[in-house]
């Protein structure tokens, strides 16, 4: 069982995680504490699950390598060494690529959760956290190779996980990135080609999910690329708001981990 | 040394071999078919190779690869050796994959091939099963082909590295009712195990207790509900697993 009460999130240096009131966690929050990954279960990011993406995709879902658009959910694995938490420094591996920041909003599973149906799908869902769904801009989605999307640090999570109770409407969220203080992407939750309660019902038809397990909505459509230096600030509506920096990899080596 | 975790009478139990089953850790001798076999170790990360023999690359109709097709595997895909995995009625051709897992021992980042094997704590059998009826072409293989639940088969045993003399060099069979399928040698791994733990300690950090599914060879044939699936490669035993139907569980 994943159960919390109100706002759970992982203080840096605390050995177990608290479970806080909204006053509160601003409080911590404002403080400017860093924190761990309120979640340890496993991470499943979902693709093209944003119609923006299916459109751009357009006719070439049709040709090889694709020859037909997607039908079941397409999912992928953030495995442990990406888990991070709010204020984390993730190293970026080539910064003429960049890495794109992906903003998810994360389905927290509370209870195992094996062949649920859309319209039971709620009472299993613990609570929504926000996953800075990292990875290196590639084109091809037919096969892309892991070091795009599982390098250490890639899958940065929180700063908190919230109560199922205070996102009424999962499926209308506003959702914001800003790098360096400033707005450069905005979408929505509504654009997805599965709701929350179906996308739960299509993946755990062929596989279980379990307590504190995560799984994303998606990432939007035309996420921004970040570079060394950047400070990233993702945000959606009802969540506190979590925040990346990215460096370079010599700035990495010899820093205290 | 080999060591195996069972559940027998309200408890997990590190377990080994025994000339008349298993012998518990608190020596109890039980026969194999008393206890419920669970994966010889709680597992990490999992990766999967995709092609990683040269003649099942052919057989697949796959040609010369710029890296490692790799791809990742969830925890909840795991399942110990006699268990059931479920064949959906609905599908024309599900195959086992019978694959030398590899066990990472020690923390690998930046690990360079000659010190690779440092990092290699031991050796289970894997049975990697696929559904090629579900296979899409978006981050291929897509999981519901390959992540499905009981889809990872682990055991019946981890088996120490110093323990495997030559593990370049291990016979793989598959039998399918008693019918050998699948037959390989480790020797034809197009990318080995040093330079797969260089490769993905080169972007990512390994740790303790990652699994390495290494690929599979030629010889992939359908099963069907009820086909006893055995798993065999030298010096790790033999993992067995029953394929069921869906009615087995619970499904029209």
């Amino acid at each position: 069982m994943f159960a919390l009460a109100d706002h759970l999130l992982h203080p840096e240096g605390e050995a177990l995680p608290r479970d806080v009131d909204a006053r509160a966690l601003a409080a911590l929050l404002d403080s400017g504490i860093a924190c761990r990954a309120p979640v340890s279960g496993a991470v499943y990011g979902t693709l093209l699950n944003d119609r923006a993406a299916l459109e751009a995709l357009g006719e070439a879902m049709h040709a090889a390598p694709y020859k037909a658009p997607p039908n079941a959910p397409i999912l992928y694995l953030k495995p442990r060494n990406t888990l991070a938490g709010h204020r984390a420094r993730v190293v970026v591996p080539d910064n003429a690529l960049g890495v794109e920041v992906g903003a998810s909003l994360g389905i927290v599973i509370g209870r195992h959760a094996a062949r649920i149906s859309a319209n039971r799908a709620a009472e299993y869902i613990a609570g929504y956290t926000l996953v800075g769904d990292l990875s290196v801009p590639h084109a091809s989605v037919y096969r892309p190779s892991v070091r795009f999307r599982a390098r250490d640090g890639f899958c940065v999570v929180g700063p908190a996980v919230v109560a199922a109770r205070h996102i009424a409407t999962p499926d209308h969220l506003g959702i914001k990135v800003l790098v360096n203080g400033k707005e450069i992407f905005t979408a929505s939750t509504a654009s997805t080609v599965r709701t929350v309660t179906q996308l739960l019902a299509d993946v755990t038809d062929f596989m279980t999910l379990s307590a504190g397990d995560v799984l994303t909505l998606g990432v939007p459509h035309g996420s921004p690329v970040a570079h060394a230096g950047d400070t990233a600030t993702l945000s959606i509506d009802g969540l506190p708001p979590l925040t990346v920096s990215f460096i370079d990899a010599q700035q990495h080596v010899g820093e205290p981990s | 040394m080999m060591r195996g975790r069972v559940a027998y009478a309200g408890a997990i139990h590190e377990a080994y071999p025994d000339p008349h089953g298993v012998r518990l850790a608190d020596g109890r001798v039980r026969r194999e078919d008393e206890v419920v076999w669970l994966a010889p170790i709680e597992v990490g990360t999992i990766f999967a190779l995709g092609l990683n023999y040269a003649e099942h690359a052919k057989e697949l109709q796959f040609s010369k690869q710029e890296e490692p097709l790799v791809f990742l595997k969830g925890p909840g895909t795991v399942l110990g050796h006699r268990g059931v995995t479920r064949r959906p009625a609905d599908v024309t051709f599900m195959h086992y994959e019978c694959e030398l897992a590899v066990v990472i021992g020690q923390t690998a980042c930046n690990v360079k091939r000659d010190s690779a094997m440092r990092h290699v704590a031991g050796y289970m059998i894997a049975n990697d099963y696929a559904i090629r009826d579900y296979l899409e072409n978006y981050y291929r293989p897509n999981l519901r082909v390959k992540n499905r639940d009981g889809g990872t088969v682990l055991g019946p045993w981890f088996v120490d590295a110093a323990n495997i003399e030559d593990v370049t060099q291990l016979e793989l069979r598959t039998f399918v009712n008693g019918t050998r399928q699948q037959h390989g040698n480790t020797r034809d791994l197009v990318t080995d195990i040093p330079a797969l733990i260089e490769y993905l300690s080169g972007f990512m950090t390994l740790a303790p207790g990652d699994v390495i599914l290494t690929g599979t060879p030629e010889g992939i044939v359908n099963v069907n509900a009820g086909d006893e699936v055995i798993c065999e490669i030298d010096g790790l035993g033999r993992l067995a697993n029953t394929i069921a139907s869906d009615a087995d569980f619970g499904r029209a």
